[in-house]
């Protein structure tokens, strides 16, 4: 089965539609044989000369033309009429489906090592959950929450997107510094609760420590 | 399949070199062939306490830029057959080292030996980068103190991202020398508690070694302790934490736990 393409004058505009068929259906007109119907076409379009060089240069295979008398020397060019063609009937060109949607972006990050003095974890994204202990001279900025399932020696600093929501949760509290949204709180001011288990989160412009039972 | 061991620890005066020594002289005394390469070009102390510095005539640096071969450039161990030392420039800097001219030294050196100890100078830059940037074993030396933890979490962290393991996805494998180790203090709780040590670098302990006189006397007379006075307990400890490198089993022996009843006494008199 061969298709039966219907240039209509205007060719430029005619290849312009064509071009956004293309575009809707990538892959369509690929490795398909196609006819080409010039019925529709005055002679004296400007656009015939070079109409099977446009087609080709999409990647169309012109198997042959048909529809005009004493084909023009460009219709030749891919072969004379054709003979015993029977119509099928309009076939709508199905247009490709959309692009997978891309699979979301991690709104947190898990690490399963302890972090050592010097390194630096920054996730603006959200949540920074560490699974081990975090040193002196360490440093977690998390655009959310920062959760370490071991000792917090270094520093924690939440909420950096200007999320005041935001909380820092730790087995062992032995940090230099912890921070929600810009407020910080040094080690000075959390000898209380020095070697518990808490979470610190903010109420209105304080941070506010609390055991965790 | 030699096996390239850096002797690493960020801050200095810990005992990379005095463990460099030791270790490797005690892994040579295992039948194993052992090169002690000196990184800390500029400020090289490893021929001094290998009693080698009045034989050193070509170094490293000599090697890296062509100027002589690696053959010529090791000295043999006088006591050992087995022990070898590259030593490093002490008129040149950092600088001189060249990453392509190390990796070859490295690549000829794991052809000759079992074992390539590299001594590294301290703190984190260049020196100290290059020194470790080819071990398959690291051995971190570390005091009983909070600077030198410290540092040593530091230098972790650098094995763990910045070697060539690291960067090819592998792991360094990673063993705690804790040096220094004065049994006296540690009863007085004026040191930091091995098992904190432990907990705050999560690697796995290699062994302790007692502050002892005798370590400082043998640097002095460049010998190493299992060489000058192979029954003394830092001699001793350095062969057990060779045998455990060696895949070894080895119960661990904390300095002073023995005279118990002494330690009882003295404590209550401090107390």
């Amino acid at each position: 089965m061969a298709f039966v393409l219907s240039p209509e004058p205007p060719l430029s505009d005619w290849i312009a539609e064509l071009d956004a068929q293309i575009a809707r259906s990538a892959t369509f007109f690929a490795g398909r044989p196609i006819v080409v119907d010039l019925s529709a076409v005055p002679e004296s379009d400007p656009g015939l000369p070079t109409l099977f060089q446009e087609m080709q240069a999409r990647g169309i295979r012109v198997i042959g033309a048909e529809g005009a008398d004493g084909l023009t020397p460009a219709a030749q060019s891919v072969g004379g009429p054709l003979i015993g063609g029977r119509p099928g009937g309009l076939y709508e060109v199905p247009v490709d489906p959309p692009d997978a949607p891309p699979p979301p972006e991690p709104t947190s990050l898990i690490l399963d090592e302890p972090v050592r003095s010097g390194q630096t974890i920054v996730f603006p994204k959200g949540d920074v959950i560490i699974n081990g202990t975090v040193a002196w001279g360490a440093e977690i900025m998390a655009g959310g929450s920062i959760h370490v399932y071991g000792a917090l020696r270094g520093r924690a600093i939440a909420g950096v997107n200007g999320t005041p929501q935001s909380r820092i949760f730790c087995q062992k509290l032995e940090a230099e510094l912890i921070s929600i949204d810009g407020l910080y709180m040094t080690a000075d001011d959390m000898e209380a609760f020095r070697g518990r288990s808490v979470q610190a989160r903010l109420d209105g412009e304080s941070i506010i420590i609390t055991e965790l039972s | 399949m030699a096996k390239v061991l850096v002797v690493t620890s960020g801050k200095g005066g810990v005992g990379k070199t005095t463990s460099t020594a030791a270790l490797g002289a005690a892994l040579a005394k295992t039948g194993k062939k052992v090169v002690v390469v000196d990184f800390d070009v500029g400020l090289r102390n490893l021929d001094i306490v290998m009693g080698a510095e009045r034989r050193v005539v070509f170094d490293m640096i000599n090697v890296i830029q062509g100027e002589a071969k690696l053959s010529q450039a090791l000295i043999r161990d006088k006591r050992v057959e087995t022990l070898s030392i590259l030593p490093a420039s002490q008129t040149r800097d950092k600088d001189a080292l060249t990453n392509e001219g190390v990796a070859k030294v490295i690549t000829e050196l794991r052809e000759m030996f079992d074992w390539v100890i590299c001594d590294s100078p301290a703190g984190i830059e260049r020196g100290a980068s290059l020194a470790m940037h080819h071990a398959d074993v690291a051995v971190i030396v570390t005091n009983p103190e909070v600077s030198s933890v410290r540092d040593s979490d530091r230098i972790i962290g650098l094995l763990d991202s910045k070697t060539d393991r690291a960067t090819r996805g592998e792991r360094v494998e990673k063993h705690l020398l804790l040096t220094r180790y004065d049994p006296v203090r540690a009863a007085r709780g004026d040191m930091l508690k091995t098992e904190d040590v432990l907990e705050i670098l999560s690697i796995p302990l290699l062994g302790i070694i007692p502050e002892s006189q005798e370590v400082l006397r043998a640097s002095n007379l460049g010998t190493p302790v299992i060489f000058s006075n192979p029954d003394a307990a830092p001699s001793r400890a350095y062969m057990d934490a060779a045998r455990r490198l060696l895949g070894e089993k080895v119960p661990m022996t904390v300095p002073g736990e023995k005279k118990s009843l002494m330690d009882k006494l003295f404590g209550r008199r401090v107390a």
